[in-house]
């Protein structure tokens, strides 16, 4: 999870730096966490967030090695579709138009942006909601995992409007473990609150 | 020259967002995409955009691309050669 300038994971603080705004954060947390990716200075703030909540969630704990990239799937949803970046573009459409900015003015992006980082090719899909519907995230996909079209999936919530954000991420996989916890709206709802 | 190809090299790191990149890892004539400088297809289209804001420059031929963009040095000369006089 990422909120209020701290990055944590199952609930721990990993990494935290007040007083910046979200983009400082950002990239204060990218160099904490040595990702060596060029391309994340490029990214807008919703992408920058995925990528980076995706990082923490998969490092240590997930062997990509064990699954095919085509049953490794992504879906995600969030309040604001991409209008923190819409807005950003529209500004410069007055001047000169950002052909940088405006590849980012889906809210899709993002989910293409940990595909292409991670190597993943699964199925993927992107809602926007008024708020975090786990409901509907753990009937999606489970649907996905029932008509054996992903064995794992990157689920969440990632919003971004100006200097208000939360991402909070969860690693769904099909395959039994006994440290895990069940893919109910119980404990998803747990996992957004934390 | 000289001056232009220092410029140049600053406002590509910012206009890009290259944050790694120093002016100075940016040879003269370093390819700027493939193997080079490794940019992709959207940093084309800013790189005409830099041309426009601070050159006022309007790259009327697309085809020119390739052989505008190819280096740092080929955009300076390209600059030098169609930079509206004063």
């Amino acid at each position: 999870m990422i909120s209020n300038n701290i990055v944590y994971k199952n609930g721990r603080s990993l990494f935290e730096q007040k007083e910046i705004n979200v983009s400082g954060f950002l990239i204060a947390a990218y160099h904490h966490f040595g990702m060596n990716y060029p391309k994340f200075y490029k990214m807008d703030v919703i992408s920058k967030l995925g990528l980076l909540a995706t990082e923490v969630l998969l490092k240590d704990d997930f062997k990509i090695e064990n699954y095919k990239a085509e049953d490794v799937g992504i879906v995600l949803s969030n309040a604001n579709s991409s209008l923190d970046t819409d807005l950003k573009y529209f500004e410069t459409t007055k001047e000169m138009a950002s052909p940088a900015l405006f590849v980012y003015t889906l809210p899709n992006i993002v989910i293409g942006e940990i595909s292409i980082k991670h190597r993943l090719k699964g199925e993927n899909a992107f809602f926007v909601s008024e708020k975090f519907d786990a409901g509907f995230m753990q009937q999606y996909v489970s649907n996905l995992f029932n008509n054996n079209i992903l064995q794992a999936c990157i689920c969440g919530w990632v919003e971004v409007f100006g200097e208000e954000y939360k991402t909070v991420l969860f690693l769904v996989e099909k395959m039994n473990s006994n440290t895990a916890q069940l893919f109910t709206i119980e404990n998803i709802n747990k996992i957004y609150e934390i | 020259m000289d001056k232009l190809i220092a410029d140049l090299k600053v406002q590509i790191i910012e206009q890009l967002n290259l944050q790694d990149t120093k002016p100075e890892d940016i040879g003269d004539d370093q390819p700027l995409f493939n193997e080079g400088l490794g940019l992709d297809s959207i940093d084309a289209l800013e790189l005409i955009v830099l041309l426009q804001q601070h050159y006022k420059i309007k790259l009327s031929n697309a085809e020119d691309g390739p052989k505008v963009f190819k280096s740092v040095k080929t955009m300076a000369e390209y600059i030098t050669e169609h930079q509206p006089k004063v």
